[in-house]
């Protein structure tokens, strides 16, 4: 089983050459710790900045820099900054290659609820329908259960849904999966994870074939 | 070279007034105009529809606007920061309407632009597009958005010159540009206000056309919502 620096680190692996790459909130921000450093990327953030660097040391925090969590970062060389329109022109023109997010459910039709528990917690969607609305290349970076154990990975989404038919793989802390013929397809187990545990977590359909490969960390 | 220089935040938002629509700028608390929502707050105008990506935290941003109750309606993409907020909203004292960020920076380019509508598929398929036209271009959904109608924008921009051209700073830029404009009356406050010919013509964010009322603003804050550090 993974803790969230492991889901972050094999989704890392899914980050390739000359990406440019937008980060959700959560686990996914951690995704930037685990990128090989010999391959180019650009991280994008949704209010205004490509090429965004690490978290600034003690001393050099900039109130004028921060990513879309609010929080203080840094711009790498090379890096460059827009207004929120334009940014979102990045996400809809589907100029950016990948994007991670996380999520509260995913459907075995690709549907994904990430915004809102009726009647409990209403943050808001902030970008997230803008992404999942128009990105090629969706990674879903979640738990496989909620707190109560429930499986999220179900036939379809309860809670109101950010976005239709988006995403195209989700990695747990027990398994990467993607999705085929409005199922779940197994790809990969993480280390000491059977595929019967999963099997028991998976609500919606799952389609393992073959032998499933450890991941690879 | 038009003028477009005020004395003060108390100029600047001359004409406002209770049940006024606002758009303000910023993204959580960067980039937000502090002077013009003190101003605000010092007025008491009430019954304000405020459109602005988020709705500032508890003592800080438009949360001051929230603690005196003189928001009625909020227009945002994300508002999470906010107990206040969420209380009002809970309560049923406080109208939310949310929507995707996206949308809700190209409703402020389309009015600033003068395109009344456009699609995007931001949405679709969600409770967001509730009512809305769908259309299908080259195969995939769309849904009709419009342009929004407001009567003050507020930006804060790092610096501007007396002609109102203006030069934004790091992520502290987010939807400011495109709120010039967009709304009858566009007032700036900026950290720097320089003379004509001082900004280099070439660097210019936003030309003085977009803009009605420019004035320096003070005692920035500057507040970080989330700071955070690596170690070395």
């Amino acid at each position: 089983m993974l803790d969230k620096n492991g889901i972050a680190k094999r989704i890392a692996k899914e980050v390739k050459d000359g990406y440019y790459v937008n980060l959700g909130i959560g686990i996914p921000t951690l995704v930037a710790n685990f990128v090989r450093d010999d391959i180019e990327v650009e991280f994008q953030s949704e209010n205004g900045i490509l090429g965004m660097g690490p978290f600034p040391l003690e001393g050099e925090e900039d109130a004028d820099l921060i990513n879309a969590g609010k929080q203080t970062i840094t711009a790498l060389p090379g890096a460059s900054f827009f207004d929120s329109a334009m940014s979102f022109g990045m996400i809809r023109g589907q100029h950016v290659d990948l994007t991670i997010l996380g999520a509260m459910e995913v459907s075995q039709h690709g549907d994904i609820a990430n915004w809102k528990i009726p009647g409990k917690m209403v943050k808001g969607m902030g970008g997230a329908m803008d992404l999942v609305g128009s990105a090629k290349n969706i990674i879903v970076a979640m738990m496989h259960t909620n707190k109560a154990g429930q499986s999220k990975l179900l036939k379809n989404c309860a809670l109101p849904i950010t976005g239709v038919k988006c995403v195209t793989k989700i990695v747990t802390n027990m398994a990467v999966l993607d999705i085929v013929n409005n199922s779940f397809r197994l790809l990969e187990r993480a280390p000491g994870v059977s595929v019967e545990e999963i099997k028991k977590v998976t609500q919606g359909d799952l389609i393992v074939k073959g032998e499933t490969p450890e991941m690879k960390l | 070279m038009i003028n477009k220089v005020v004395q003060n935040a108390h100029e600047a938002l001359h004409g406002i007034s209770d049940g006024m629509t606002l758009m303000l700028g910023g993204f959580g608390l960067s980039g937000i105009p502090e002077n013009s929502i003190s101003e605000l707050v010092k007025r008491g105008v009430k019954n304000l529809t405020c459109i602005s990506n988020n709705a500032g935290v508890d003592d800080f941003g438009l949360g001051l606007l929230l603690q005196k109750r003189q928001i009625d309606k909020m227009i945002s993409s994300y508002v999470g920061e906010n107990a206040e907020f969420e209380r009002q909203m809970l309560n049923g004292d406080l109208d939310v309407e949310l929507i995707p960020q996206g949308t809700l920076a190209e409703r402020c380019r389309a009015a600033q632009h003068g395109i009344p509508a456009f699609y995007t598929p931001a949405g679709y398929g969600t409770e967001v597009a509730e009512g809305k036209e769908v259309r299908d271009f080259n195969g995939k959904p769309h849904i009709l958005e419009h342009a929004f109608a407001a009567d003050f924008a507020f930006i804060k921009a790092w610096k501007g010159d007396e002609a109102g051209n203006l030069i934004f700073k790091g992520t502290a830029i987010n939807f400011n540009p495109n709120m010039c404009g967009a709304a009858k009356i566009t007032v700036v406050e900026v950290e720097e206000l320089v003379k004509p010919g001082e900004l280099d013509p070439n660097f210019i964010h936003i030309p003085g056309i977009f803009v009605q009322r420019i004035f320096e603003g003070k005692n920035y804050e500057k507040r970080i919502e989330q700071r955070t550090v690596r170690q070395i």
